[in-house]
């Protein structure tokens, strides 16, 4: 398994082999054909950074290019899904789901509930999420937790190609509506992939590093950080033992208070804004369920509660760094009971 | 300074390129005899003991407990007394680790693919040039890495050729049948597609069965059988784990499953929890266990007895076991027909070839020295 590839190359393949497995997959979304469809250019583009490249020639009218409403097209991809197709809508930027909300909350979320369970609704919206691209408030954000507090919504944000590709093999085969969030700064990040077809089930985090000293629960882009975190703090004779969340929705919490159990320390790292976010919710579960475990008060590394900043090096301040993450850690381990 | 022996990283299986010093288990100016445990090293898979290759005094110790080090990174020196401190100075300060050949393993791929009956079976090739090889065959949901302390060990004497069965590792996700007969008769196609003709068979579990099936059906190509923890000696299998490997789907299932093949149940890392669920993930592969679960183990018994028949094959077997087996017990080994040489391991499970690395190569290299 020596083929490495980006995450960019990981939700490519992922789609591609699932619409030459399934012919109910369909992919709709602004750009993800190329152009405006003049002769020679219909390839060339592939999506605003390029992730559906090449898959027009091979699967042809299954990938529609739409026109520049969100509300309309993601509309239609929840009636197609009702209807037994399985779209892979691609939104673009996470930040304009709010012009969908009714769409998504409102419809999809609550079809297999208000029919009784004869509706399936198994569309996946991907998008990109995170910050750090220079893009400004309004195509930045971490929206993550907005979509996680609706039931009947599945809410996905991988770390690896690895991970990239069997989640998304996931979503697409899942019969619920799966939010799916990419984050640009990882599109170019490389890891070993199979090249075989898998699926990684939706609800199973992953401990990506052992340690017995202090817990730290991440996701997406903050995985990485708090791995370089980990390795600074090794040098000090800290180990910390990070455990990759990968779905928000469904989350588990079983493998989080396993940790914690252990290590009796936790620290929550998230790219969302600190308010209601993943990383509050995390700690409110932990605080509820293992705080007999707890040698520490829990502590949460978070942008602060501002919309992401134009300006570089607010932007770069905005997000949690490793050195945040190493000394969240830390205070968990000063300020203890023993 | 011919006097002086170094104690290196050793290289345990196809990946490793680096493992971690836990703990020497030897003072500076002990006596050390051959294959006593020098250090405890630790990989991402899993940690073993260094063990002597050869006898002499520990004169220094280089590597610090958890220092990080490269294979063949120097940790520590042997030495008889007429070599001075001096000198073993001089020796360590001029020892250069020979660099992992990162260009040499693009041009030679650890592992390699050949298709044979339209599946596509992954295999390596390690060892010397000369002489009989020896077929490594793992078991059920295994892959080759389960050989990982033994390819190279075995391989300081002749041939090695492991290989992942059909269905299994990064073999095609598909089997030529779901009994042993089946399996068996692949492995002669494997072998004529290798241009192999005779060798050693070395079957772990169910790659013992196989083993036991080929040299009754094929005897022309087996030369001695080198059976570990295996099947085929009877009905009695772990229906749990059988069973349990098949559907488990979560790393928590998992775990629980896998650390019944050992006997000490931290030997089942993280990293090997990892790269078992990347198999069965797979598409169709838990399917495929599923099937071979139901043809090899119909009703939680071993279908195939082909060990049972060995008397007056004429081929010198080997039989390993590893006391605390839960999945094959380890009673099975008094049911080998004799003549066979049998050994039955203290402190180890069903991954006994793992668990005691040390004394089932060397079990293995005398028998096939013959």
């Amino acid at each position: 398994m020596a083929r490495k590839i980006s995450m960019k190359q990981a939700i490519n393949e992922a789609l591609d082999q699932e619409m030459a497995r399934d012919p109910s997959v369909i992919c709709m979304g602004e750009d993800i054909v190329g152009g405006a469809g003049g002769e020679g250019e219909r390839d060339a583009w592939g999506g605003v950074l390029g992730v559906t490249k090449g898959l027009y020639a091979k699967h042809g009218d299954r990938l529609m290019d739409t026109p520049l409403s969100e509300s309309a097209y993601i509309g239609a991809a929840i009636g197609a899904a009702a209807c037994g197709m399985r779209p892979v809508a691609e939104l673009m930027f996470i930040d304009f789901m709010g012009v969908c909300f009714d769409q998504i909350f409102n419809q999809a979320a609550k079809f297999k509930y208000m029919f009784g369970g004869k509706a399936e609704t198994p569309v996946v919206i991907r998008a990109m999420v995170g910050a750090g691209f220079r893009a400004a408030a309004q195509h930045s954000q971490m929206l993550t937790p907005l979509f996680t507090h609706i039931p009947g919504i599945k809410v996905v944000c991988p770390s690896t190609p690895y991970d990239t590709k069997g989640l998304l093999i996931q979503a697409i085969r899942d019969n619920d509506p799966v939010i799916f969030c990419e984050h640009k700064n990882l599109y170019g990040f490389e890891g070993e992939v199979p090249e075989a077809s898998y699926a990684i089930p939706f609800g199973e985090a992953n401990v990506v590093r052992d340690g017995r000293d202090a817990t730290v629960v991440a996701y997406g882009l903050m995985v990485h950080r708090a791995l370089e975190a980990a390795a600074s703090l090794a040098k000090e004779g800290i180990e910390i033992e990070i455990v990759d969340l990968r779905t928000l929705s469904p989350i588990d919490m079983d493998t989080v208070l396993d940790s914690v159990t252990k290590t009796g320390r936790l620290v929550c790292v998230d790219e969302a804004n600190p308010r209601c976010s993943i990383a509050a919710d995390v700690s409110a579960q932990v605080a509820m369920r293992a705080f007999g475990a707890l040698k520490a008060g829990i502590e949460m590394v978070t942008p602060p509660h501002v919309p992401v900043p134009f300006s570089p090096p607010l932007e770069d301040l905005y997000i949690p760094s490793a050195a945040q993450v190493a000394a969240a850690v830390r205070k968990t381990l000063k300020g203890g009971r023993h | 300074m011919s006097g002086i022996t170094p104690i290196v990283m050793p290289k345990w299986g196809l990946s490793m390129q680096e493992g971690r010093v836990v703990e020497w288990l030897v003072e500076e100016g002990a006596r050390i005899e051959v294959g006593m445990a020098i250090l405890e090293v630790e990989t991402d898979k899993i940690a073993n003991a260094v063990e002597a290759a050869d006898a002499g005094t520990l004169r220094r110790r280089v590597a610090a407990e958890g220092e990080v080090l490269p294979v063949k990174a120097l940790l520590g020196v042997m030495a008889g007394s007429d070599v001075s401190d001096a000198e073993i100075d001089a020796y360590v300060a001029g020892y250069v680790t020979p660099v992992a050949d990162e260009a040499g393993e693009e041009a030679a791929p650890a592992t390699r693919f050949i298709e044979v009956d339209g599946l596509r079976i992954r295999y390596a090739r390690r060892g010397t040039a000369e002489g009989t090889p020896v077929l490594l065959i793992h078991g059920y949901g295994g892959d080759l890495d389960n050989w990982l302390f033994n390819i190279d060990a075995i391989g300081e004497r002749l041939p090695v050729i492991a290989f992942d069965l059909p269905g299994h590792g990064q073999s095609s996700v598909a089997v030529p049948g779901n009994d042993v007969a089946a399996l068996a008769a692949f492995t002669g196609r494997l072998m004529e597609a290798l241009e192999v003709g005779t060798a050693h068979l070395v079957g772990h579990s169910l790659g013992g069965a196989i083993a036991c099936e080929l040299a009754l059906s094929q005897p022309g190509r087996v030369a001695s059988l080198g059976l570990i923890a295996s099947a085929g000696f009877g009905d009695e299998i772990d229906e749990g784990y059988t069973r349990g490997f098949a559907t488990a789907q979560s790393k928590r299932d998992l775990k629980a499953v896998m650390e019944m093949l050992f006997a000490d149940p931290a030997a089942v890392t993280r990293q090997m929890l990892d790269d078992v669920l990347k198999y069965k993930r797979l598409d169709g592969v838990g399917e495929l266990l599923g099937r071979l679960c139901d043809g090899l183990f119909a009703g939680g018994r071993q279908q195939a007895q082909p060990g049972l028949r060995l008397a007056g094959c004429g081929k010198p077997v080997l039989a390993v076991w590893g006391r605390e087996d839960r999945i094959v017990p380890a009673a099975h080994a008094e049911r080998v027909p004799r003549p066979a040489t049998v050994a039955v391991l203290d402190g180890a499970g069903h991954m006994v070839q793992m668990e005691k690395a040390n004394e089932v190569n060397r079990l293995i290299l005398k028998h096939v020295a013959g």
